[in-house]
């Protein structure tokens, strides 16, 4: 309210510099953790911690923007060789992305887990998305290989450079973040639920779902619109 | 077993480079040899190596960025004098395989090494210290993005003495860059030296977004913020939006060079003008992302040296916030003479005028604020006052540039290059020289040397003038950009004034090491002894000189615009300093070697990809990773401070305040 | 009124002082792009002129106050009032946003006619038809092709004065451009794309023309002079032409596209027809890269003059 400034100055019995004059509307958030808009200082580690990882996502998601806009303007130039209706196999692309999808369900169930602070079941969650993680990954690189045998490999053509990049970006992703994954199940065995694990085990999640949306748009944008479907 | 690597990649049979690469081989075994006897290694890696200091980190930055600018600037001299000598029918001293790399590595390492570092580092330093807060929001990640960045400068300079650097100019635009135009390493140094680079800026701009939104002293809303921090806000959120595209693009080539993929080859439906789309797209964002902070430096020294709040803040927040989204409309006025006909070029010529309003804005509200003032001609304000007048200029060629029928004649021309240098040099340069004087005395205790200073600041304005002033003129006169020789005897004449300008350049770099060194030198004399030498109106004025390693004893309660000045006046008018805090015990991230040692692993896997040696970029792959787990798997990330400690530094800095208090309030 | 006409005056007034400033710098030099030869030289010419008194008046007060108001509000001018308090006025910030914004809008307008009035692509207005010639950067030379004529010429461009000339571009291999200063536009070569431009020389006389995108060792080798000639010179040359020298077809272009350097001036007594669209649709593939090239070793360029 227009009020807090005065009674903030007030408590201090002088009028407090304010060469601009331009109010403050905020009307605090309360005794609970400061959000760092000013009020209450610097917001807790948590808070950072998991905004900063969504900076860096925000930040991830505009390098696959990079790769999507290059596989949109190659999208036509198949140099004479086979494009995607010819090479998209839509039952695997179907059962990829149930299990990414699963795999991020088990996740969530993962992090009711961690807040009801069950090391067991936390541990049992993360291993069944690591082991979807690892069964998309198979039916991916089995894709590529098959592409690649049938000449159908990213040096045939512009189209299928992109291809490969796109899908191959997502993929790596996940690998990394089965890296990851792994890492976490090791810190969480021996060290159990420490605050620094927990804002760890917060970040993986926020990364695991961004995968998701990610593979939402790459198997509409390629598969789906590529099939002719 | 070492793949494309060797001996023939040293060369031995060019006196330049090797002469050049013996030169920097023996002033590095020096240092060394000298830091090493005297046993000055235990306070470097502790001090300075391992350290996850923002300020510590932020000098860091911008010692690298000076010795960067240095090296870039040699590639001047050397690309002056050779266009001196390569008049008609005369080939010069450097051949085109040779003064092609340097004009490539000038530009890639003035502005990937040189300027981005030096403004990294100051907003590094200064940001945590004008919120009022103790570092930023990942100290350790500061300390990686650091070292990261060394090892793309470091990569970029081991190309001088094996292999060769890129030969395509600072951009290289596909199909040149392509393997069969480009077969040697060159390329590929660049590509790896600006990924491992560009992941060690990206992380620093998740990191000054998080700390800006997410870290502030209690009552700093964001309109209390000073002008620096919102434009630092700007630069590095641009930062987060831009840098991934770089990414992705450089990803592109490297996948086309290393594996045959076709994204911008000339064949199999490659498309080289996406390359240029894709690059521009980050390469304009680029541009504000380093002049933004020197806007915000120059917010604070009109204000701090006009004694003065900045005129029309609000104003100048939202001038800052327009000009970063606009920042991303205006890419396609790089290559207007790509033909892509009267509607879309005029569109971008629109956008890129546009932004015009933004900085336009911004200089009038600068002026304003000297409007009323009391104005100090120290030098931050003598660069300030150049960087004006300057900049207006290479303003007003920008937008000249962006009407497509001017452009037509004109793009890739010397008027060209004048421009660029003109609002690069006399935005940003000056402003991190501004900068640089303005918070020296901060960051080390002891003021520099005025009369070096200004010295310095005379020959480099003038010479800058003279040298881009020659610039615009011969590129009127239709010179174009990156001739190895010049069989146009009718340039020459403007030549020879740009080479004298450079001379006059050279000697403003001397008169600046020699302040430095004169500085030291004289250190006792020109000590800080308040804390505050310029009669600040931010919070960092409030610190000691240097600031303890935890900022603020207590994190100030900030209850206006200019929160020191606020604080200043009241303990002037009741002279009395503000009452004594009750000292608590702080706890402070532990040092880590995990930046360093990251960064070797970093450079091993880049110079070993560049040279195919597969085994070893594996190895270094996996260091990495094993380094980030050793991090992972710490107990101990924080030492704490005792209060006695806290209190003990905070009496030393209250007596010390005394001198102001009894300064008295101006009239 | 009277202001209305005096505007006006000192516009063109200040761009003819603007021009003849610029003329009396440059003056000399055969070069230079203040010194058009042709319609679209001097109407981008005159545009950027145009653009440059604008925003002069804009930046020249600018400028001055600068310096006025640093000198006057120095700190040791006692006569200076001190005001700490002057930190916002509604009325000075609407002038500082509408004049850069105004500014910005003539600009705008500016840019707008003159991207399409200007536009590389666009046909110039003229009684006379269009003499065609087909243009293909090569590392590191110029080939032109004159379909109607049949006949080709690298590193020399003969085209007859007062003919607007249509040109079709592309490239062999890398980027470049083409442009010659006094006759106006440049264009990107691409290969595998065809690029339009439209120029015209008004009279007789040598253009100096050069590639002005940077591409590759040869790079400051890819300049070549245009000539101007009455109409009948034109079409003397040309039957010259068709009298002697090799002919150009698609196994010696091949060859031709190889990379060298400082090639002299010669012409082709014959084209094989559709040559041009060949290279352009890639039936003709890019032209390689350096034959040599190890990894790491830093390689002269094979076809180094000296």
């Amino acid at each position: 309210m227009s009020g807090a400034a005065a009674q903030v100055d007030g408590q201090q019995g002088a009028r407090g510099h304010d060469p601009y004059a331009l109010g403050h509307g905020h009307g605090g958030h309360g005794d609970h953790e400061a959000t760092g808009h000013g009020e209450g200082g610097p917001a807790s580690k948590r808070i950072i911690t998991g905004y900063g990882f969504w900076i860096f996502l925000l930040s991830d998601i505009v390098m696959f923007s990079g790769f999507f806009a290059a596989y949109a303007v190659l999208a036509g130039e198949t140099a004479g060789g086979p494009g995607g209706r010819e090479l998209f196999e839509l039952p695997r692309v179907a059962i990829e992305t149930a299990l990414l999808l699963l795999s991020s369900f088990t996740c969530g169930l993962g992090s009711v887990a961690t807040e009801r602070r069950s090391v067991f079941w936390t541990q049992i969650w993360l291993l069944i998305t690591g082991v979807l993680g690892v069964a998309f990954l198979v039916l991916e690189v089995q894709e590529f290989a098959q592409m690649v045998a049938e000449g159908a490999g990213p040096q045939r053509s512009a189209f299928l450079s992109a291809f490969f990049a796109l899908v191959g970006c997502h993929g790596l992703h996940v690998g990394v973040g089965i890296l990851w994954l792994g890492t976490m199940m090791a810190q969480l065995w021996v060290k159990g639920f420490r605050a620094d694990i927990l804002r760890r085990l917060l970040c993986f999640n926020l990364f695991w779902h961004a995968l998701d949306i990610i593979w939402v748009a790459v198997f509409t944008i390629v598969y789906l619109l590529g099939s002719g479907v | 077993m070492f793949g494309k690597l060797d001996w023939s990649a040293i060369p031995f049979d060019q006196p330049i480079p090797l002469i050049a690469a013996a030169a920097i081989g023996v002033i590095l075994a020096a240092v060394l040899g000298w830091i090493t006897v005297k046993g000055h290694w235990p306070y470097l890696w502790n001090e300075w190596i391992t350290s996850v200091d923002h300020k510590r980190i932020g000098v860091m930055y911008v010692m690298l960025g000076v010795v960067m600018l240095l090296r870039g600037f040699s590639d001047v001299i050397l690309m002056r004098t050779h266009q001196a000598a390569a008049i008609g029918a005369s080939q010069g001293y450097l051949p085109p395989e040779h003064y092609n790399q340097i004009f490539s590595a000038h530009g890639t390492i003035m502005i990937f090494f040189g300027s981005m570092p030096f403004i990294i580092g100051l907003m590094n330093f200064v940001v945590p210290l004008q919120l009022g807060v103790r570092d930023v929001a990942f100290p350790t990640l500061n300390s990686v993005s650091f070292w990261l960045t060394a090892s793309g400068a470091l990569l970029t300079n081991v190309s001088l003495v094996i292999g060769e650097f890129a030969r395509t100019g600072w951009l290289p635009y596909a199909p040149l860059s392509e393997t069969n135009y480009s077969p040697g390493v060159g390329v590929d140094y660049y590509l790896w030296a600006l990924q491992i680079a560009g992941v060690g800026t990206l992380m620093s701009g998740v990191n000054l977004v998080t700390t800006i939104l997410k870290m502030r002293a209690p009552g700093m809303g964001y309109l209390r913020m000073p002008m620096f921090c919102w434009t630092a806000l700007g630069s590095n959120m641009l930062i987060v939006a831009a840098f991934p595209i770089l990414t992705a693009t450089l990803a592109m080539l490297t996948l086309d060079r290393y594996l045959g993929f076709h994204f911008f080859t000339n064949e199999a439906g490659g498309n080289p003008m996406m390359f240029m789309n894709l690059i521009w797209a980050w390469g304009h964002p680029e541009v504000y992302i380093l002049v933004l902070p020197a806007f915000g430096i120059f917010s604070e020294v009109f204000s701090t040296f006009s004694s003065k709040p900045l005129f029309g803040y609000r104003s100048m927040v939202l001038a800052t916030l327009f000009i970063v989204v606009v920042s991303f409309t205006v890419w396609l006025h790089h290559f207007f003479t790509m033909g892509a006909g009267g509607d879309v070029n005029a569109f971008f010529g629109i956008s890129t005028s546009v932004i015009a309003v933004g900085t336009g804005v911004k200089v009038f509200n600068w002026l304003f604020t000297m409007y009323g003032g009391r104005v100090r001609f120290d030098t931050p304000m003598l660069w300030a006052l150049a960087f004006v007048l300057y900049f207006v200029v290479g303003g007003m060629t920008g937008v000249l540039l962006a009407v497509p029928p001017a452009d037509f004649l004109l793009h890739n021309s010397m008027f060209l290059v004048a421009h660029f240098h003109n609002v690069i040099v006399g935005g940003v340069v000056f402003g991190a020289m501004a900068g640089y004087e303005y918070w020296f005395p901060k960051a080390f205790g002891f003021r520099l040397d005025e009369w070096w200073g200004k010295l310095a600041f005379w020959l480099t304005v003038v010479g800058t003038v003279v040298v881009f002033g020659a610039f615009y003129i011969v590129g009127l006169e239709g010179m174009t950009r990156r001739l190895q020789h010049i069989d146009n005897i009718a340039w020459y004449d403007w030549i020879m004034v740009a080479l004298a300008g450079t001379l006059l350049i050279a000697g403003g770099v001397v008169a600046q090491v020699m302040q430095l060194v004169m500085s030291i030198r004289h250190r006792d004399r020109l000590r800080d002894e308040t804390g505050d030498p310029w009669d600040g109106r931010s919070l960092e004025w409030i610190t000691p000189s240097p600031p303890p390693v935890f900022n603020f004893p207590v994190l100030p309660d900030v209850h206006g615009e200019e929160a020191y000045w606020e604080i200043k006046r009241r303990a002037i008018e009741q002279q009395q300093l503000s009452e004594v805090p009750d000292y608590q015990p702080i706890e402070m991230p532990r040092n880590s070697p995990t930046g360093v040692i990251t960064a070797f692993f970093c450079t091993s896997v880049g110079f070993a990809l560049i040279w195919h040696i597969w085994w070893l970029a594996a190895l270094g792959l996996v260091g990495a990773y094993v380094t980030f787990v050793v991090f992972a798997w710490r107990d101990e990330v924080e030492f704490e401070i005792p209060a006695e400690e806290v209190e003990r530094v905070d009496r030393a800095r209250r007596e010390s305040r005394q001198v102001i208090l009894e300064r008295g309030a101006p009239a | 009124m009277h202001v209305a006409m005096r505007s006006r005056f000192s516009r063109s007034g200040m761009r003819v002082c603007l021009a003849a400033g610029m003329v009396l710098v440059l003056s000399a030099c055969s070069r230079s792009i203040m010194d058009p030869a042709g319609p679209v030289a001097a109407g981008e010419r005159t545009i950027l002129l145009d653009a440059l008194a604008i925003m002069l008046a804009i930046v020249l007060p600018t400028m001055a106050a600068t310096v006025a108001f640093a000198w006057w509000f120095r700190a040791g001018n006692t006569r200076a009032t001190y005001r700490p308090d002057f930190v916002h006025s509604g009325r000075i910030e609407l002038i500082v946003w509408s004049i850069p914004l105004l500014t910005i809008m003539f600009l705008g307008g500016v840019i707008w006619v003159g991207s399409h009035r200007l536009d590389p692509g666009r046909p110039l207005e003229s009684r006379v038809r269009p003499l065609e010639v087909q243009v293909v950067s090569l590392d590191w030379k110029w080939l032109f092709i004159y379909p109607q004529q049949g006949v080709a010429s690298v590193n020399r461009l003969i085209i007859p004065a007062g003919v607007p000339v249509h040109f079709e571009l592309t490239s062999a291999s890398v980027l470049n451009t083409f442009f010659v200063h006094q006759l106006g536009s440049q264009i990107y070569t691409m290969n595998g794309m065809r690029s339009q431009l439209n120029l015209q020389a008004d009279r007789p006389g040598q253009y100096y023309g050069q590639s002005a995108h940077f591409s590759g060792d040869g790079f400051s080798d890819m300049n070549f002079w245009t000539v101007a000639v009455p109409v009948g010179q034109f079409n003397n040359w040309a039957a010259g032409a068709r009298g002697n020298g090799p002919v150009l077809s698609a196994a010696n272009y091949q060859q031709f596209a190889r990379q060298s350097q400082g090639v002299k001036p010669f012409t082709f007594r014959a084209v094989q027809p559709g040559l041009f669209d060949a290279v352009v649709r890639q039936q003709l593939p890019p032209a390689p890269g350096p034959e040599e090239g190890r990894g790491g070793h830093t390689t002269t360029s094979p076809g180094d003059a000296h």
